[in-house]
């Protein structure tokens, strides 16, 4: 319990960090004073009013603590807009949020699975024919860039054979059939890298673990190889898995399926930052990356308190 | 007796292991590594068998493969191995499994490594009676504590929901007794089971161990390269020397009249506390042999200072002191020769007098 509380106070600690960070890289760090951050903030195509409204209300002649409060001001009660085309920030990102939600969470049970499921037989097939034909298949998926596969996908099983919806999202609540209908190749898609990935990851977690000493304990004591397996190897092996799992998957939730949701047109968060950053629109991107490094450090810290929970070595340090 | 029950009633003397012959080798890219090679052996109920030798000997490599635990693709057995009347080397997994924990059960060197880290252990306990008996938890759970506290643990019912490293390396140990006692096994392995812990604590495992052989009945095969220990709990020793065991007697036979000079070597190289201190410590010149590539004949020949040109062929292990059938051992040198050849002698280094060895 204690370990908790520490764990979520040092998670906001970090938060804080990464709000200074993001505010000197964005408004100190390029320099050319107070002018040239009202220009960069204000757009490209910005006429000489809006640079000077923008000047007034980030409070650029202020001193730069000051400064900072005002953009933690604005972030925090949503009066972040993009000058480009006057569009609320949190808005943009609150509507984004069920679509990138349930392209990376449906994302993220697919390729948690089949990782665990191709690893594991890999491991236990080791050297293997079962292993070497996963060990192709893993490193063709982890080769095969988003973009170019979710291009293929949409080529060949949208305009080819019309199996597919061309992109685009449905309301979990409006159809729920529908919604999984358009998600299925996002979902492939994204999925295809991790399974990869961690297929391989725990394959050679698991083969690490078979030499502990303490498998050879558990094949002494007259256990079944699958007892074996899964109640000593998998359980250590997978405590890694739950580590990389937290931070691919807060990445992937916090807009990092930028390649993704841009492909398949899913208007998430992922695809808001693309798209701002297209535009050099400093006020969304500055919203996105804060919103982003949230779930980062969010999962990030719950991947800390469950492995106080799955190790219990660490839970009392 | 013709099917391996519960070892319950274990009759004293009763003989519980035959191993015959047995070869164990590898294949690695260094070549092939004849880690056991024809090593013969009996183990009777209540008695302490020590297989005494130095790092990479096969005396590990022999016991683990008692209990399977050296099967894999690299590795070739041939020889037998017999538990009552269950063979071990040929046997299928499923056989294997119902001796192994229930039949034999092994005590592991290294006390730190050997409990899953993540599991606690009265459960890690629990996990292995219930695979043998068909007991409820709560009954398991009560056995548990009993065992628990049967090899010194103190306040045994409140440890049981402790993970292993809460634990102290010697406290380790003792749960690991606690876990290969579980089923009453019949045969108790301990490899090197003192190796990893201080010499305090080494003294209290060995004292349980020979107090639980007692209690039980049970057959002990204790590996180790500690002749210390051995002095204090075996009653027969078999010394191994690259894969082989080139000696073989009860404590006294090896202690007071060994007839190999690598037994000789291993016991002048025992330093004494009560005796003046050498201006070096004694050792046995040269290094073991590869083994995967071992000289012709004897093996120890190359560091042996007794050699000679009869050491070419291999000594087959057989009695050559006279009345003694039971004391075995591969050198061709003549008895006589031996006893007035070897430099180590009662009350010098590494043996204790005669008068002064406790009854044995």
């Amino acid at each position: 319990m204690r370990f908790t509380v520490r764990r979520l106070l040092n998670m906001l600690f970090v938060l804080w960090a990464v709000s200074v960070l993001t505010f000197l890289i964005f408004m100190v760090m390029p320099g050319g004073g107070d002018e040239q951050a009202a220009l960069r903030i204000a757009g490209r195509n910005a006429n000489e009013a809006q640079v000077q409204t923008v000047k007034k209300e980030w409070g650029l002649d202020d001193p730069i603590y000051a400064q900072y409060a005002d953009m933690m001001k604005k972030v925090f009660t949503g009066d972040l807009i993009s000058y480009v085309n006057q569009v609320n920030v949190r808005e943009e990102i609150v509507r984004g949020i069920p679509r990138t939600a349930s392209l990376v969470i449906g994302a993220g049970i697919i390729w948690l699975f089949f990782g665990v499921v191709f690893g594991v037989l890999s491991a236990v097939y080791a050297g293997r024919f079962t292993d070497r034909a996963l060990n192709v298949l893993a490193l063709v998926g982890i080769s095969l860039p988003v973009f170019w596969v979710g291009l293929v996908l949409l080529y060949y099983l949208t305009d080819r054979i019309a199996l597919f919806p061309p992109g685009g999202y449905t309301e979990l609540g409006d159809d729920p059939v529908d919604w999984a209908y358009h998600l299925i190749l996002p979902w492939f898609a994204l999925s295809i890298l991790f399974i990869g990935f961690y297929s391989r990851v725990l394959r050679s977690n698991v083969l690490d673990i078979s030499s502990e000493d303490y498998v050879r304990t558990a094949r002494a004591k007259g256990l079944s190889e699958r007892r074996i397996l899964i109640r000593h190897t998998l359980r250590n092996a997978l405590i890694p898995i739950v580590t990389l799992f937290g931070l691919d998957f807060g990445a992937a939730l916090g807009g990092g399926a930028i390649l993704t949701e841009s492909v398949f047109g899913l208007q998430g968060v992922g695809q808001y930052a693309a798209e701002s950053i297209g535009r050099l629109d400093l006020p969304p991107i500055m919203g996105v990356v804060l919103f982003g490094a949230f779930f980062i450090v969010l999962l990030n810290a719950i991947v800390d308190i469950l492995y106080a929970f799955l190790d219990p070595r660490i839970r009392l340090q | 007796m013709s099917t391996p029950g519960p070892a319950t009633g274990i009759a004293k003397g009763e003989r519980l292991l035959r191993v015959e012959d047995l070869e164990v080798a590898f294949t690695t890219e260094e070549g092939v590594v004849q880690a056991v090679d024809g090593v013969s052996f009996e183990l009777s109920a209540g008695e302490v068998l020590a297989v005494v030798g130095e790092s990479g000997s096969g005396k590990s490599v022999t016991a683990m493969t008692l209990m399977g635990l050296t099967r894999s693709p690299n590795a070739r057995f041939s020889g037998t191995a017999h538990y009552k009347d269950q063979e071990l080397v040929n046997a299928s997994e499923d056989e294997l499994r119902r001796v192994r924990g229930a039949e034999i059960a092994m005590i592991f060197q290294d006390p730190m490594t050997s409990l899953n880290p993540v599991l606690k252990i009265g459960d890690q306990i629990a996990e292995q009676i219930q695979e043998h008996q068909a007991l409820p938890d709560a009954q398991a759970r009560e056995r548990t504590i009993e065992l628990l506290e049967r090899v010194g643990i103190p306040r045994a019912r409140d440890r049981l929901d402790s993970y292993p490293f809460e634990f102290s390396g010697g406290m380790r140990q003792r749960v690991m007794i606690a876990l290969a006692l579980s089923c009453d096994p019949s045969v108790l392995i301990a490899d090197e089971p003192t190796t990893a812990l201080d010499v305090t604590i080494q003294a209290q495992i060995l004292q349980r161990i020979h107090e639980l052989r007692e209690e039980t009945g049970a057959g002990v095969i204790l590996v180790t390269h500690d002749l210390g220990v051995v002095a204090d709990i075996a009653d027969r020793i078999a010394v191994m020397y690259a894969g082989r065991i080139i000696e073989e007697g009860t404590l006294d036979q090896i202690f007071y009249d060994p007839q190999h000079p690598y037994t000789w070597g291993l016991l002048g190289s025992i330093t004494r506390v009560d005796k003046p201190r050498p201006e070096r410590l004694p050792a046995i010149r040269g290094l073991p042999p590869s083994l995967a590539n071992r000289p012709e004949g004897c093996h120890f020949r190359p560091r042996c200072p007794h050699e000679f040109p009869k050491c070419t062929e291999v000594p087959p292990l057989e009695s050559r002191v006279e009345g003694q059938p039971n004391h075995r051992d591969r050198c061709w040198l003549p008895v006589d020769e031996k006893r007035e050849k070897r430099e180590v002698r009662p009350g010098e280094i590494g043996l204790p007098d005669k008068e002064e060895a406790p009854a044995a």
